[in-house]
């Protein structure tokens, strides 16, 4: 009713400081190559679950489904997995509202699950999520695909599955936008004022 | 959000809908094969209970302990100490074991008020309930467990939704936080009870009033029936037990004059055959049992706003964004972009 993703930007007008790197095109055929490599690397469809990690991920893990589905004719559990509670600068900061968390009816239990997010930079969202999996069950394997890598991890974590591979500095900030959230989709990449 | 939850008027109807809506998200919990959520480790919770209680107290430590918080319970029940100055002693001690909240129910009605603003604790003071005066978690939880069943689906929430409050709402904690908080979001309350279970002064009260409860329950979404409180009571309210059932006792003939979606509430603990009779509690209308889970749930929400962070949640209210500042995305991803 109320926190649940807010439009951050009003309707489809995103200041335009940054420049795009990905457009709506090139996010299309980067899922389109993440959902082949998923089935391939999985020898198909069977046991496999996506969880999203919002708010961005997960519009791409429904992306995702959709695209295996039309390939392989099976549809497979998409969910979420919000890790708010879990990270570790919950201290610093003033407390946050919580994003949905929904398991698919099957839960994770043998399953193999593929984390979907955005963007992986320090690792600390992944970290989170690997914990907050540990209490919803015990999957057979966890593979991680993000649609964009911009590289400087503090923590020994890999995506398996990339979109883009995208050198940055640390004072840029790379940003997604999804046509379900934000009215349009594209990766950018701006400056930091500060 | 403020850092104390005191009374449910202090909440803006930002805060209340964070709290509903992170509530929603703590009761999905109940589901899952480990029932234990990390963001309040290493947090004291003080429960400190100066009445009687067993649903609150009981609700409240299954709340912290759920949120992995170390929990206290601190039975006050039977001190010789004057109320003044066994309140402050408790606080001090309270104090120095180091408590990052303390709930706190008392006979007196803004004890926790005096406790949160003495100056006495560092520490965030959640009122389980003061006197005759509030118990701002309790209408927390009736109002979600509504907007589970009344305002889910609809676009404006709560908005519009009629909800009588029956019975002794002269005693009763629950009905003055109910009427603070259904206002807050846009429900319209009406509160049924003889005159002389009226408090004064409730014409400034943003609620209607009415003598007639058979002329009220067609009208009403949610009805909420109170107990009545005998042990506050020393003198006469009503002739008779019966007489007062007879006229303000929620039984199967009132029950059918309900909508079809109306739901029955009450906050417990029930007398059968007074206020409520025993079909009516155990029809399917009744969600007496469900405002018991969900009352852990709502109060999971309000410890971690409260004590999840460094300070507790910032709604816009509280802090309006600096004018002219480029629009930020949800801002629990920002340390991953």
């Amino acid at each position: 009713m109320c926190a649940q993703p807010q439009p951050a930007q009003q309707g489809a007008s995103p200041i335009r400081t940054g420049r795009t790197v990905l457009d709506d095109r090139d996010i299309a055929r980067a899922l389109t190559r993440i959902s082949h490599e998923i089935l391939e690397r999985n020898r198909g469809a069977t046991d496999l679950v996506l969880l999203g990690i919002p708010s961005r991920g997960v519009p791409l893990a429904h992306r995702i489904a959709e695209r295996i589905a039309a390939v392989e004719a099976y549809d497979v559990p998409v969910g979420s997995l919000d890790v708010t509670m879990y990270r570790d600068d919950l201290r610093l900061k003033p407390a946050r509202a919580l994003l949905p968390t929904e398991i698919p009816p099957g839960g994770v239990d043998g399953k193999v699950v593929v984390l979907v997010d955005d963007v992986l930079f320090s690792g600390r969202t992944i970290r989170s999520a690997l914990d907050a999996l540990n209490d919803v069950g015990r999957p057979s394997a966890v593979r991680l695909a993000v649609l964009v890598d911009r590289g400087h991890r503090d923590l020994p974590i890999r995506a398996d599955f990339v979109g883009k591979n995208l050198p940055t500095s640390l004072v840029e900030r790379v940003r997604l936008r999804v046509a379900e959230i934000d009215g349009a989709d594209e990766v950018t990449i701006e400056e930091t004022q500060e | 959000m403020k850092r104390h939850l005191l009374s449910a008027g202090d909440l803006t109807r930002d805060d209340a809908e964070l709290v509903l809506s992170t509530a929603e998200e703590m009761r999905s919990l109940a589901d899952r094969p480990i029932k234990k959520l990390p963001a309040l480790r290493g947090r004291t919770v003080v429960n400190l209970f100066f009445e009687d209680s067993t649903r609150t107290r009981i609700s409240f430590e299954a709340a912290a302990k759920r949120l992995s918080a170390d929990v206290i319970n601190f039975a006050a029940k039977g001190s010789s100490l004057s109320k003044g100055e066994s309140l402050k002693d408790t606080a001090l001690t309270l104090e120095a074991m180091g408590a990052d909240a303390v709930v706190v129910r008392h006979g007196a009605s803004g004890a926790p008020h005096r406790l949160a603003h003495s100056g006495w604790v560092r520490s965030s003071v959640v009122n389980a309930g003061d006197g005759t005066h509030e118990h701002p978690t309790q209408a927390l939880l009736d109002a979600f467990t509504m907007w589970r069943h009344l305002g889910e689906s609809r676009p404006g929430g709560l908005e519009g939704r009629r909800v009588a409050i029956v019975g002794d709402v002269l005693h009763s904690r629950v009905a003055r936080s109910n009427a603070l908080l259904l206002r807050i979001l846009g429900v319209e309350v009406t509160l049924v009870a003889p005159p002389t279970l009226l408090p004064v002064g409730v014409e400034t009260w943003p609620v209607e009033t009415s003598y007639d409860l058979d002329g009220v329950l067609p009208k009403a979404d949610a009805v909420m029936m109170l107990r009545v409180q005998r042990e506050r009571m020393n003198g006469g309210f009503f002739p008779t037990p019966r007489e007062y059932s007879r006229r303000y006792g929620l039984d199967a003939r009132r029950m059918a004059t309900l909508q079809d979606h109306t739901i029955v509430m009450h906050p417990g603990p029930m007398v059968r055959g007074m206020e409520i009779t025993a079909d009516v509690a155990d029809s399917a209308r009744s969600v007496i049992v469900e405002q018991v889970t969900n009352g852990v749930a709502v109060r999971m929400a309000v410890l971690y706003l409260l004590l999840g962070g460094s300070e507790p949640f910032e709604t816009p209210a509280d802090e309006a964004p600096p004018e002219g500042r480029a629009p930020q995305g949800p801002p629990e991803r920002e340390g991953d972009e």
